[in-house]
């Protein structure tokens, strides 16, 4: 089902002439047209303009949504320190909307129709303006129906007001994405009435012939079963596949591949932007070594790696020193179904072998909370600990025989405990801070974004007790179709498809912040959330509940809480806070890393800390577009 | 948002099946329209032979998930029996869903307003031979509580219906098959059903296509 191998180059060039991504100039080599990246724009004042837009990405025409004819949308950049105005006008015969990813920005700039904004009505032009109070790589998207799926999305560089400390030549962002020809309803619709439609790998009858590690029939058919027993399939990786999706690396495919010049020698930063609607990429360089500089906008201590994977809507920088030779930036998609790539050149002539897909990856045991008697555990465990889970209504027999370990609530709540102390007593403190501290606190809020030079405030507190798992309150039903009982972090796993691969892989648990966090209050209050779905119904959620039956989290302005999330899905879900920082404790203390969007592998409970220090009503969701429209979405109300 | 109505209509068997007593030409389906929480179903299905129509079988149902049951869904309406021979309606109370192995499993109960009863139960299972190459047994068994001859249905194991088709998935939406298929009538129904000329045990090759939209 990979499309996009039977295109004519000709083909293509016509469909992004008529895109507008490149402008027609005879004479000049097709391969130079195509390295150019969408437009930048730079100043204070932006004029964006939503229309249709036809295109062709994988041969066929079609109609997407585009920003200033551009799909990807224009790249802005902004200066830290400045006030920005956006001005959108909407062409379309819809409502649409723009959110600016990861921006901290008053809630009535934050574009998220319905919550504290109407959206942008047919021929209206709605005004943004905020002033830029951050620096690094983000990016904007459309949250109205469909349209991020269908072509509004582009990146944001805002320009720090100090240099940075590592120089580099040149920078390009790299843009991925995912574009597909069918109506973006008719997916969610096809899912509804089969969970597995986009998946062609599903357990059949060859996969039988062997297990892949002991070539052994009778494992195999214990696997099959095992999972057929549940309803379920080892191969749930993605919910929508290379069967439909075109990859893209700056709006072109991988059939052409975007280029990126360079001058040996250079130091190049790549600020490498998610702007996918449901796909995970893990990105390598084969022959270059990335230095990972940057997590979702923020400097954290640089770190060499091989490979990363970015779930959708993370950002990471990278600087890379390439020699006098080409490379290829190839993102394969986490279920192996087909690749954006890049190039990078040092002429425009010159081309670079593309590898081959990884294998793909496989769900294990481990991924459904399980364990199995007689299976291999992968070693899975954040903090050096192997995890036995197991799962709660999941079919299985001799569930009661697992070991459990006496105090589940803790394993992963306590995981980073250099910065508190844990009471012994299980009553709730849902004290606020002490009156003096909040008032002196309360006249910096909105707090200052992590950098040099900002002075932390705050002093650490009590802290309370974990809550009790929620799995004995969480039951089974038609939105949760299964419950794992036991979970642990998972900062130091790659994710599955990137163990044991034979590259040094990034983890959660590398990110480490370059500057100490600006809140170093301890949190005073729990909140834990369960990731829940039935894949089967399609229908996912937080706590059993989708968004339409659940209510609002509330958050008291100026407290600072501990989120805790427990995904009970098989699946990874990339969560998205909208306004407020949440900062991963990942055991790097006041160093722990800012992010806006955190990957939550299946089995994973993972926490983090949010300072509630801008009032307002923010979206809260999984940013797979599909599970955010099933119900993987809550509106958190900081009053 | 995540309340948005969806409509969905499968049919699993629109086929034609060749037997030593002739041709006939079969329509098994249902069709689906509604939230998560709230469905409306259409069940159809029959046999047309020599234009004449049999075993014909609607029912119009509503459908919500079962608390606590992850992939089970009760449905609750009327069926209507609509053919050549004498009408007849039904309340239908039942079940749809997915049991443990991906069985596809459909109990339902049809009670008349005279009292009597009826059951039916179908089952299948998808047996994935390659990624678009499925192998589907398939059985649906019909009980009456008591004898309707001008339906030609007898009280016990009237009829059993099952099969076992070779799909192939052009796309997911489209799949033509092949398969063999036996059907016969038990006890009083056999009697009925011979007294009729008609053959109680017909074993047929069918080819069809399974189409959803």
């Amino acid at each position: 089902m990979h499309t996009s191998n039977c295109l004519t180059r000709r083909h293509f060039m016509q469909s992004l002439i008529a895109a507008g991504i490149v402008t027609w100039a005879p004479g000049q080599g097709a391969a130079q047209m195509l390295s150019q990246s969408p437009k930048i724009l730079e100043g204070t004042t932006f004029d964006l303009t939503i229309d249709k837009l036809s295109v062709n990405f994988s041969g066929k025409p079609r109609t997407a949504v585009a920003v200033n004819g551009s799909v990807p949308a224009p790249t802005l950049r902004w200066r830290e320190g400045e006030t920005v105005t956006i001005n959108v006008t909407n062409r379309l015969k819809t409502n649409t909307s723009i959110h600016w990813h990861g921006m901290r920005i008053p809630t009535d700039m934050d574009g998220v129709p319905g919550l504290s904004f109407e959206g942008i009505r047919p021929g209206e032009t709605f005004t943004y303006r905020f002033p830029v109070r951050q620096n690094g790589t983000f990016w904007y998207h459309s949250h109205s129906g469909y349209q991020e799926q269908t072509g509004i999305s582009g990146a944001i560089i805002i320009e720090p007001q100090t240099a940075e400390s590592e120089a580099v030549d040149r920078e390009y962002v790299i843009f991925l994405s995912d574009w597909t020809d069918v109506d973006p309803h008719t997916i969610l619709s096809n899912l509804k009435e089969d969970g597995s439609y986009y998946n062609y790998h599903r357990p059949a009858l060859n996969h039988l012939s062997g297990d892949p590690q002991t070539k052994k029939f009778s494992t195999a058919l214990a696997q099959y079963l095992m999972w057929s027993k549940m309803n379920m399939s080892p191969t749930d990786i993605a919910d929508v596949s290379g069967s439909v999706y075109t990859y893209l690396c700056n709006g072109v495919p991988p059939s052409l591949g975007w280029k990126g010049l360079f001058e040996p020698g250079e130091k190049v930063k790549l600020r490498i932007v998610n702007g996918s609607a449901m796909t995970f990429f893990d990105v390598r360089i084969p022959g270059l070594q990335m230095k990972v500089v940057a997590a979702d906008g923020n400097a954290v201590e640089p770190v060499m790696v091989d490979e990363f994977r970015i779930g959708t809507a993370e950002t990471y920088d990278v600087i890379v020193s390439p020699e006098n030779m080409s490379y290829v930036i190839f993102a394969q998609a986490e279920d192996r179904t087909g690749y954006a790539k890049g190039i990078l050149a040092t002429s425009a002539n010159n081309e670079a072998k593309t590898p081959t897909m990884d294998p793909r990856p496989i769900r294990t045991m481990a991924d459904m909370g399980m364990k199995m008697k007689g299976m291999a555990m992968p070693a899975m465990s954040g903090d050096g600990k192997m995890n036995m889970s197991g799962m709660q209504g999941g079919g299985m027999e001799g569930m009661s025989n697992m070991d459990m370990p006496a105090n589940t609530a803790h394993v992963a709540a306590g995981h980073d405990t250099s910065s508190m102390t844990v009471r012994s007593d299980s009553a709730m403190n849902m004290h606020v801070p002490p009156e003096e501290v909040a008032r002196t606190m309360w006249d910096q809020f909105p707090l200052p974004q992590p950098g040099r030079d900002v002075l932390p405030v705050g002093t650490p507190t009590s802290v309370p007790s974990p809550l009790p798992h929620l799995a004995s309150v969480l039951k089974v039903g038609p939105e949760v179709s299964g419950i794992a009982v036991i979970t642990g972090p998972k900062l130091s796993d790659p994710g599955v498809g990137l163990q044991h691969n034979g590259r040094r892989v990034l983890a959660y648990s590398d990110l480490k912040a370059r500057y100490p966090g600006v809140d170093r209050r301890s949190p005073t209050r729990e909140i834990e959330l369960h990731l829940t779905g039935n894949m089967e119904r399609f229908i996912w959620g937080f706590d059993g509940k989708k968004f339409s039956q659940a209510q609002p989290i509330t958050l008291r302005y100026g407290e600072r809480v501990r989120i805790i999330l427990v995904n009970d899905t098989m699946m990874e879900h990339p969560i998205h806070l909208h306004g407020l920082w949440s900062e991963l404790e990942n055991g790097n203390g006041s160093f722990n890393p800012y992010k806006h969007t955190l990957i939550v592998k299946p089995a994973e409970r993972l926490s983090y800390l949010v300072s509630a220090d801008v009032k307002g009503h923010w979206a809260y969701h999984c940013h797979l577009m599909f599970h955010m429209e099933a119900g993987m979405f809550r509106t958190v109300v900081v009053a | 948002m995540d309340n948005e109505p969806f409509a969905h209509v499968l049919l699993d068997q629109l086929e034609g099946r060749a037997s030593a007593t002739g041709t006939q030409f079969k329509w098994d389906g249902e069709a689906w329209a509604g939230t998560d929480f709230n469905r409306f179903w259409v069940k159809s299905e029959g046999n047309i032979a020599r234009s004449s129509m049999s075993d014909g079988d609607q029912e119009f149902l509503y459908d919500r998930p079962i608390p606590r049951m992850r992939y089970f869904d009760a449905q609750i309406g009327v069926r209507a029996d609509l053919d050549s021979d004498p009408t007849r309606a039904w309340a239908a109370i039942g079940l749809e869903g997915l049991a443990p192995y991906e069985f596809e499993f459909a109990p339902t109960l049809y009670i008349r307003n005279d009292g009597r009863v009826a059951g039916r139960i179908e089952g299948a299972y998808s047996f994935r031979v390659r990624q678009r190459l499925v192998l589907e047994p398939q059985i649906e068994l019909n009980f009456y509580s008591k004898d309707d001859k001008a339906r030609k249905v007898g009280s016990g194991l009237s009829d059993l219906d099952g099969g076992i088709r070779l799909r192939y998935e052009i796309n997911r939406k489209f799949a033509p098959y092949i398969g063999y298929v036996y059907s016969g009538s038990y006890g009083s129904s056999a009697a009925f059903t011979r007294a009729t000329g008609d053959a109680t045990h017909t074993s047929s090759f069918v080819f069809g296509v399974r189409v959803w939209r």
